[in-house]
């Protein structure tokens, strides 16, 4: 309870208090002892879940599936509020910004912090639809922040597409509701994930398979799958970068949580009522579509966070395919690559954002040569982009890996796929980014005080994780693999 | 009352009665502008001036010019006498089908149109084609309103829809909500008043039905005249007694019928009241404006199909 | 079971189902931009009466605050700062000309058509009569998303949004009495910024582009110029 407590109550106290402090020496950093603090209350909601199994508090609900999500949220907001304290000092100096932009800007940072951590931790579906749709409120103004006409533009895309998206999703979840009216004895829990998963089985097939079609069109419109994909590029490429980091690396993956708690649901009534694999099929088709279309869209991106925006698409569908190939090495694979990618993604936005820094512009061909004018910032870049390509030691080889052999076992044919994909992704990502690293500086190129830290941990992290998973969260993931696939992660193998 | 007494009462009441609902809406009007108006039988007077005088007929003319309005005045009217008025149970009963109901008036109008070609002025011309236009969009529509009544009475017999609205409790349809709404711009089309066309003068480019009679003296011209207020009368009385089948007679007793007598002339009366209001509030539309207006009764229309499908049927 | 077994309170629940059905499709044939507005804050006042009904008919005193939430919000207060915002950027006597208004109309019959071949697994379910009314507030939801496309007027656009919350509000009140009050307030709340937020945007757009016009907002594409 109280971890729980502390683990939101920076998030939300912060975006009441930073509404009020304009300037940005105190600002950012009461930002950033925010975030240390929910990280903190992260971890210490961790550690209860490790001890006692599941923290509960009133219409919240830690088990084993967000735990590791919460924790990566909160990190990653940590890092992300490191790194936006030098990108957004250099912002200010440059006059980008207005005054009320800067105090919009730290508030908003912490709302859509809260409402993703929200939206994690709930137990209520009803609760989770408000904090989704709560973080694309709170981001939309930030992805307008410089006023441009692009920004502002991206944003009116990025407002109206998840919007309209996010309310097939409400539908979904008043549908789960009407279902849950004729299942459960307290018609008044019927948006409680814990009390229809218990019942699950009681619910009636037809109104769940709907329900779970209008939530996955909803959700995966903020997951970013293909066709529903078109504000994510944009808002990722217009918005500040900290912010492109917090989208790619978080608020897609809690579309996606969004989208596996409704699957656990929708999945046992369609068993019982003899379509055990619907759901499956229809993650595994977004996903490998969303795979396919952005390894291709990659190839011809001008602008590097698009760039990035769209490996972002690639990697989400590579995880949702894997969620629908379902199984127990799958399942495991699918989490394994949403916590690496975070990771991973988010650390090539820091990156990538001090580089635009450098180079003054987001256009591939405007930065060039960053090995030699800020060595640390270009192999930061490089080193992510490895990561992100697939490459051993890192972790996203391991869950690509494991991806790539639960396919060859069940679907020996769309392996192949999935391989070329790959390989087009990560051919796509080096052609563009090979002359950004090591090319010949143009003249009018000047380092800026990067914020190296939080790539270096992220980078770490995610070697370590492709090195050795920790037991820790070797028997978290094994735990949530069997509450979203009902089997053991290695039951096959071991 | 016996059969041949109905029958005649049927034929009657719609040719004495058109011309005074007429003068009613024309009366209304004019309290409405403030003025006296004319007297309410001057409908009347004005049809007996036409019939005592000559009737010109233009060398152009080809026979169907003269048969026109004899053609139009007797479709209408006969179309007109399938209508229930008073109870469901109807000497034409069995041909009181609305598809037979549609295909009388679409029979006088095809006539109207090509009386108005037939002479090869401008004018007349302009207003068949306009006219057709107007009825092309206008039937699917009037179709569509009907068929959400007659599936909700299971029958396209107007005599047996009668009877099953005066039979069947008292109840919220959307649907017919959503075909009464229809069949009101319809009519208003149809019957070729504000806003889609003005009856009032043929003095405008924009005229319709004016047009296409605007060769017509004499008899003919009555005729004509007379056949159009028919219709008028016939669309009020179609709606008030599918809409509103309050006060009707299902057994044919005297009281009943009396009573029935006095309810069809009061809901027409209000009928007549609203349309002056209507017409005194309204400016006539453009005519390129008509399409969208047809559309939205058609939709309308649809609106009442599907809702009596979705919501009334659905809940089986 | 057919219409006529059903309380009078539930038959008028489908009359007015059916009338928010056809506000919706108003909102489609409508060019004025303020009367848009104004036929929008009718659809709200509907959806509003529904749920009073719903909770009188089915004795749940908790609706009658979700009656004079969806009244204030989505009938008074949105319609009056959309009203505001379309005087303050001076777009009040706008009339937009249709691109393809019957087919527009007829597309979105189509669509109601879908939503009722969607639902119709679930008709067959012993359940409230009511739930017929799932099929309306799934068309009103997707005309909504056909007015967004339809329409290149980003004014439109919002009203759009805004009427595919009432399909969704209607949806949840008849079917299942409405969802818990958490979950109400916070949508209630979600929508009330968003609103908001649509006003700030209004200013912005017209900042940059000096129009509100959606077909100019074409900067950002995948053919990008060469700059």
């Amino acid at each position: 309870m109280n971890a729980l407590l502390l683990t939101l109550l920076p998030s939300a106290g912060g975006m009441l208090l930073l509404a009020a402090i304009a300037r940005y020496r105190w600002a950012a950093p009461l930002n950033l002892g925010l975030s240390i603090l929910g990280f903190t209350g992260s971890l210490w909601l961790a550690h209860e879940v490790l001890t006692r199994g599941l923290v509960q508090a009133p219409g919240l609900r830690v088990d084993v599936l967000n735990a590791p999500l919460l924790v990566l949220t909160a990190f990653v907001g940590m890092t992300t509020a490191f790194f936006s304290l030098r990108y957004m000092a250099q912002v200010v100096r440059a006059h980008r910004i207005g005054r009320s932009s800067r105090r919009l800007y730290h508030s908003l940072y912490q709302a859509f912090l809260f409402t993703m951590l929200l939206a994690l931790a709930t137990d209520n579906l009803g609760i989770l639809w408000v904090a989704v749709e709560g973080a694309t409120l709170a981001t939309v103004l930030l992805v307008s922040l410089y006023r441009t006409p692009e920004s502002v533009e991206a944003a009116w895309k990025y407002f109206i597409l998840c919007g309209v998206g996010i309310a097939q999703a409400l539908f979904g979840t008043v549908l789960i509701y009407f279902a849950a009216q004729q299942a459960i004895p307290d018609p008044a829990q019927g948006l409680t994930w814990s009390v229809l998963h218990q019942y699950a089985p009681r619910l009636h097939p037809t109104v769940m398979s709907i329900a779970f079609v209008f939530a996955l069109v909803g959700y995966g419109t903020k997951v970013g799958l293909v066709p529903l994909h078109h504000w994510l590029p944009d808002a990722h490429s217009e918005g500040p970068a900290p912010i492109s980091a917090l989208l790619s690396g978080l608020l897609l993956n809690v579309a996606l949580y969004a989208v596996l708690r409704l699957k656990v649901l929708a999945d046992a009534p369609l068993l019982a009522a003899g379509h055990p694999r619907l759901t499956g099929y229809l993650l595994m088709g977004f996903g490998l579509v969303s795979f396919l279309v952005a390894a291709l869209f990659l190839q011809r991106q001008q602008d590097i966070k698009r760039l990035f925006a769209y490996s972002s698409i690639e990697h989400m569908g590579l995880a949702t395919f894997a969620f629908g190939l379902g199984g127990g090495l799958a399942t495991f694979a699918g989490l394994f690559h949403m916590l690496v990618h975070s990771l991973t993604k988010s650390s090539l936005f820091i990156t990538v954002g001090h580089a635009t820094q450098v180079a003054g512009s987001q256009r591939l061909q405007h930065i060039r040569g960053l090995l030699q004018t800020q060595p640390a910032l270009g192999w930061g870049l490089l080193l992510g982009a490895v990561a992100i390509a697939g490459f051993p030691p890192f972790g996203l080889f391991t869950s690509e890996f494991l991806l790539i052999s639960a396919t060859l076992d069940r679907w020996p044919f769309l392996s192949l796929l999935l391989l070329s994909g790959l390989a087009m992704a990560f051919a796509g990502i080096f052609r563009q980014l090979h002359p950004v690293v090591f090319g010949e500086p143009p003249a009018a190129q000047r380092p800026v005080r990067a914020s190296l830290l939080p790539v270096a941990m992220h980078l770490s992290l995610v070697l370590w994780l492709g090195l050795s998973v920790p037991p820790v969260l070797a028997g978290w993931l094994d735990q949530a693999t069997h509450l979203l696939a009902g089997v053991d992660a290695f039951g096959g193998l071991q | 009352m016996n059969t041949g007494l109905l029958v005649l009462f049927q034929f009657l009441f719609f040719a004495l009665a058109a011309p005074l609902l007429a003068g009613w809406v024309k009366r209304v009007k004019a309290r409405l502008q403030n003025r006296r108006g004319t007297p309410l039988l001057q409908g009347y007077r004005e049809l007996w001036k036409l019939m005592g005088k000559q009737a010109l007929v233009p060398d152009t003319a080809s026979p169907v010019y003269r048969i026109a309005p004899y053609v139009v005045f007797a479709s209408t009217l006969l179309a007109a006498a399938t209508l229930p008025v008073l109870g469901p149970r109807l000497p034409l009963a069995s041909m009181a089908d609305i598809i037979v109901l549609v295909g009388l008036l679409a029979l006088g109008r095809f006539f109207l149109a090509l009386a108005g070609m037939d002479v090869g002025t401008a004018f007349g011309g302009l207003g068949s084609s306009r006219e057709m236009l107007i009825s092309s969009l206008a039937e699917p529509a009037i179709l569509m309103a009907v068929f959400t009544l007659t599936l909700t009475a299971h029958s396209t017999n107007l005599a047996s829809v009668t009877d099953f609205l005066l039979h069947s409790a008292p109840a919220l349809r959307p649907s017919f909500l959503f075909a009464l709404m229809a069949l009101l711009l319809v009519g208003i089309a149809e019957t070729g008043r504000i806003p889609v066309d003005n009856p009032a003068t043929h003095l405008e480019l924009t005229m319709v039905h004016e047009a296409m009679i605007l060769e017509y003296s004499g008899r003919h011209l009555a005729l004509m005249e007379w056949a159009a207020q028919i219709k008028l009368l016939l669309y009020a009385v179609l709606l008030v007694n599918l809409f509103f089948p309050w006060g009707m007679d299902a057994q044919g007793t005297p009281t009943g019928t009396l009573v029935a007598l006095t309810a069809v002339t009061f809901k027409l009366a209000v009928v007549g009241t609203a349309l002056g209001v209507t017409e005194s509030v309204l400016a006539k539309m453009r005519l390129f404006k008509v399409p969208l207006y047809l559309d939205m009764a058609f939709l309308l229309a649809l609106l009442g199909l599907l809702s009596h499908v979705i919501l009334e049927v659905g809940s089986r | 079971m057919t219409l006529l077994a059903l309380p009078l309170q539930e038959q008028a629940v489908f009359v007015l189902a059916a009338m928010v059905l056809f506000t919706s499709f108003l909102l489609l044939a409508q060019t004025r931009l303020v009367t848009s507005i104004h036929t929008f804050a009718w659809q709200g006042g509907l959806v509003a009466a529904i749920t009073a009904l719903m909770a009188w008919s089915s004795d749940a005193p908790h609706l009658y605050l979700s009656a004079a939430l969806t009244l204030g919000l989505k009938a008074l207060l949105i319609p009056w700062m959309l009203h505001r915002l379309v005087r303050r950027v001076e777009l009040d006597r706008h009339t937009e000309s249709l691109a393809w208004p019957a087919a527009t109309l007829l597309g979105g019959a189509g669509l109601v058509l879908f939503s009722y071949w969607v639902v119709l697994p679930i008709e067959h379910l012993e359940l409230a009569a009511t739930r017929n009314i799932v099929a309306i507030s799934l068309s009103v939801v997707l005309l909504g998303m056909l007015l967004m496309v339809a329409r290149r007027q980003i004014v439109q656009e919002v009203i759009g949004f805004m009427s595919i919350e009432n399909g969704l509000f209607l949806g949840a009140v008849t079917t299942a009495h409405g969802m818990p009050l958490v979950v109400e307030l916070g949508v209630a709340f979600d929508v009330l910024v968003a609103a908001i937020l649509f006003g700030v945007f209004f200013l912005q757009i017209r900042e940059s582009i000096e129009s509100l016009d959606a077909d100019r907002l074409d900067r950002l594409s995948e053919r990008e110029p060469e700059a």
